[in-house]
């Protein structure tokens, strides 16, 4: 990694250290325009007016939407972002995603990863953010993840739309010999009111592509929109109702080979012997290959089909090397509870003077507990795949991920190419939550197909292989201390989060040169950044040393602390004999917790919160600030026979402006459900150094007859916008918990609830 | 062997053991179906077997004896199956990857209930969904049922 890349990372961890000589280097990097990824795939006739519009003679008008559609709508929010600006619709373009280019980078996702609150808007959470938009300019990721495609796009992408209008605008107007400003735009025609002439764009796009858009866009006022703030039905809609082929696993290519892998399932080791024999006798077999990479090693099993490949890496006897790490679950956890025991590696989130007040405060007036959850795995519905094509030095591929620039270079890299000799052609997700922001699955079928003479192979995990070689939501566990005074109010609270580090994980794999330093954020976000005025407080990081994978799962360190400081608070409620709702409200005084109070408000109407339940029903609340989005949910159970039924769902999202309401919506309902699914069962344990589930019947998530009704209504009270995928997950697991506090009076502290109660 | 897939008659060469899946897929080219756990587990390989929805994940083709139908078979030329319509009016599917098993496995349920109640729903559509979009499939399979109640 060249030095420029040193500084950015040091930078990117610890914030701040761009300015100290990274900014003098880099400079005219920083400045210099990234070229344009179209420039080169654009069809000959094609008029390219920026990253994001082309269109050619025919009319035919392409937008690009850079991120990962993995079910979230993303593709047909952006492309209505550009679309609003150029006056068409969204029935009358072409959405693609495009191929990888640092012009696609995505800065809103590193923006906000310094240890700040969202509603922190002082100097030094400002200024943190302003260091981190130009780091995130030297990193040039192009990654979909943090909730924050909609937010990075939001400007950017409306920019592409006006600019290509006006443009368009000028050259019609040089060639009718009029003023550009008496004409008018709609569904993609240009009209002259004067004399009613028309002309398409494309006819004029060719001409229009030299001309310079002006510098200061003129961006419509939300007043004037009439696609954005309007539920659009799906681009990719009919594709997806009539088994469109669209996924990377639905790839066909002409003399095209199978395979899957057989990687380790013990982490950080491979084979100590093995034996292709019976796997070479399988039926369709062709081959047996060693697979070694940065994020694991293993066999390529090649084949004729996809079966015959998975039968032969059934077939293939491997004796795995053992590992130095604990070698079940049992182990890990002490793991967890040494680093607890050890002194913080960092703290965030600090006010007042815990060990002050805890010394003054009566030994009766204290409330403490201990929450824990198991590693999670993605269990995405399309299982990992790649197909590709190595052919005279250069590589071709086809691949479901949210970082395709990543796979690009790490592929480059394990064939020794150009990266400019790789081609990455992103594909439809079959669900991706985190997972597909990983390198693995390009790496093997790159590695595979170097050993094809040069036919295309798609490499398809089996489900087994799916689930077992993750890169999990870590184990983590809080433990959570408060002094009270007499009346039950919180004045002190001690927090300690022990959790193996993702970044680390994730940095190791992907970038193994480069360093890890500085607070990571994620560990305690969910916890620490929350709009509660505790007087006291503080929120220790101990860093567990476990070389598990671990990685970005839906909401990410949110998915636990949002479930332990929300189960916490409900707790010290019902220990101060206070409502849980009334609780949470008199520690939201600040101004800046407005959002968060009317969210909890407007929920607990919409759930009747308070009134009289049957005999075994309980409502239980939470309340969760994450990607920028306040969520409030009111959960309600039904507790029969020591068997738990989730009633209803009641939830309030505020991201402060809305681009697509039914979307939005429906992105809050999947992430509830999403979060909800862990509690009834959900866990990655380890036996003999390796994961013991590895399918659905023993990780399963919520089905149907599990699922309960839920209704969704949207706020715009937030200062600034938020992100949709993620937001809806964290506050469900600790309404769920409160919730079945208050119809059984059972607390149940450790996930998966279903340990502790049984659920339909 | 020989197979009449969506009204097509197909020959093709597959061992007897080979599950349905597989020979849809990567001999037979036809994508709708989707390989998702390989155990019969999350149903997003349902296809109908003489209208009987099956996960031709765990199906053996050796096995199979009648005709198939996948989710390309539904609708007539442009015309969509009231069960597609229904997820495009109700916009169902996120992801998508699941849906054309969802789909398979509830024209099934209309065609021998025409009515469905929430638990018949429950009971029958069995198939994982990891978008979550269970509340939205249940409701448009009801729009589907009064939809082809409405054109008998």
């Amino acid at each position: 990694m060249s030095r420029l890349g040193t500084i950015t990372r040091r930078s990117f961890m610890g914030l701040g250290a761009a300015t100290t000589g990274g900014l003098a280097v880099g400079y005219y990097f920083y400045t210099k325009p990234f070229p344009n990824p179209l420039a080169t795939m654009a069809a000959e006739g094609d008029a390219v007016f920026n990253p994001y519009v082309k269109i050619a003679p025919d009319n035919t008008i392409t937008i690009i939407t850079p991120r990962a559609e993995m079910g979230q709508g993303v593709h047909t929010t952006l492309a209505a972002l550009a679309a609003e600006e150029l006056d068409v619709s969204l029935d009358q373009i072409n959405v693609e995603h495009g191929l990888p280019g640092k012009a696609y980078y995505n800065e809103a996702m590193i923006v906000d990863g310094g240890p700040f609150p969202f509603f922190d808007e002082g100097f030094i959470a400002k200024n943190a953010r302003g260091s981190m938009k130009v780091v995130s300019r030297f990193l040039a990721l192009q990654m979909t993840g943090g909730s924050s495609a909609t937010i990075d796009a939001f400007v950017k992408m409306r920019e592409a739309g006006c600019a290509a209008r006006l443009v368009l605008l000028e050259a019609a107007a040089y060639h009718w010999a009029v003023d550009a400003k008496t004409l008018q735009t709609a569904g993609g025609i240009i009209t002259n009111p004067a004399n009613g002439a028309t002309m398409t764009y494309g006819t004029i796009a060719t001409a229009a592509a030299y001309l310079k858009p002006p510098s200061d866009l003129p961006l419509r006022p939300s007043s004037e929109w009439k696609i954005l703030g309007k539920s659009q039905p799906r681009i990719e809609g009919l594709e997806k109702v009539t088994g469109g082929r669209i996924f990377g696993i639905d790839v066909q290519l002409p003399d095209m080979l199978y395979g899957t892998v057989k990687i380790s399932p013990r982490f950080g080791v491979g084979a100590v012997s093995v034996n292709k024999t019976s796997a070479l006798q399988v039926d369709g077999v062709l081959d047996v290959i060693e697979i070694e990479t940065t994020t694991g090693s293993g066999f390529g099993i090649i084949a004729e089909n996809t079966w015959a490949a998975f039968q032969g890496a059934e077939a293939l006897e491997v004796e795995w090397a053992t590992p130095d790490y604990p070698a079940d679950t049992g182990g890990m956890k002490s793991t967890l509870d040494t680093a607890m025991a050890t002194k913080a590696d960092f703290t965030l989130g600090k006010a007042g003077n815990v060990e002050k007040e805890f010394g003054k405060t009566a030994s009766d007036n204290f409330f403490e507990a201990i929450y824990d959850v198991p590693y999670l795995a993605h269990t995405t519905m399309e299982p990992m795949n790649a197909t590709a094509h190595f052919q005279d030095g250069k590589l071709q591929m086809w691949i479901g991920s949210q970082a395709p620039g990543l796979a690009q270079s790490t592929c480059a890299s394990l064939l020794d190419i150009d990266p400019s000799d790789v081609t990455v052609n992103t594909m439809r997700m079959g669900g991706g939550f985190g997972r597909r922001a990983e390198v693995d699955v390009a790496l093997y079928a790159a590695a595979m197909a170097a050993k094809t003479d040069g036919r295309p192979i798609k490499v398809t995990w089996s489900r087994e292989e799916d689930t077992r070689h993750d890169t999990y939501r870590p184990m983590a566990k809080g433990r959570f201390r408060a002094s009270l005074t007499d009346d039950g109010a919180i004045t002190g609270l001690d927090v300690g989060i022990a959790s193996p580090s993702i970044l680390t994980s994730v940095l190791g794999r992907t970038f193994p040169s480069l360093p890890v330093g500085g607070p990571e954020k994620i560990m305690l976000e969910g916890a620490f950044d929350q709009p509660l005025t505790i007087p006291n407080r503080r929120y220790n990081a101990h860093i567990a040393d476990l070389p598990i994978p671990v990685g970005f799962w839906r909401s990410v360190g949110n998915s636990f602390n949002g479930f332990f400081q929300e189960s916490f608070i409900d707790e010290v409620a019902h220990n101060s004999g206070k409502d849980p709702l009334e609780f949470r409200l008199s520690m939201m005084n600040e101004d800046e917790h407005f959002p968060a109070r009317e969210a909890l408000k407007k929920v607990a109407e919409m759930a009747n919160w308070g009134s009289a339940l049957p005999a075994g029903k309980g409502q239980g609340i939470a309340h969760t600030l994450s990607f920028g989005t306040w969520v409030a949910q009111v959960v309600q159970v039904d507790v029969t026979d020591g068997t738990v039924k989730i009633e209803k769902v009641w939830c309030v999202a505020d991201l402060g402006l809305v681009l697509d309401p039914a979307n939005v919506k429906a992105q809050m309902m999947s992430g509830i459900v999403y979060g909800l699914s862990q509690a009834l069962g959900q866990e990655i344990t380890f036996s003999n150094h390796e994961v013991e589930q590895s399918n659905f019947h023993d990780y399963d998530a919520m089905r149907m007859h599990q699922c309960p009704e839920i209704i969704v209504e949207l706020l715009e009270n937030s200062h600034r916008m938020g992100g949709a995928g993620e937001p809806g997950t964290p506050p469900s697991t600790p309404a769920l918990a409160n919730a079945i506090f208050a119809a059984s009076g059972k607390r149940i502290r450790n996930m998966p609830l279903s340990h502790a109660i049984d659920f339909t | 062997m020989n197979l009449t897939i969506n009204g097509t008659p197909h020959t093709f060469e597959a061992a007897a053991d080979m599950p349905l899946l597989w020979v849809l897929r990567d001999i037979l080219d036809i994508k709708g179906p989707k390989f998702g756990c390989g155990v019969a587990a999350c149903g997003a390989c349902t296809v109908l077997i003489n209208g009987e929805p099956v996960r031709s994940c765990t199906y053996r083709v050796g096995d199979v004896e009648g005709e198939i139908t996948t989710v390309e078979g539904l609708s007539e030329g442009n015309n969509l199956h009231a069960v597609q319509k229904a997820w495009l009016a109700h916009q169902v599917p996120q992801c998508g990857y699941c849906q054309s098993g969802q789909i398979m496995a509830a024209v099934a349920l209309l065609n021998t209930t025409p009515n469905p109640s929430d638990a018949d729903i429950d009971d029958a559509m069995t198939n994982l969904c990891r978008c979550g979009t269970y509340p939205k499939i249940k409701a448009a399979i009801k729009d589907a049922a009064t939809a082809l109640e409405a054109n008998k």
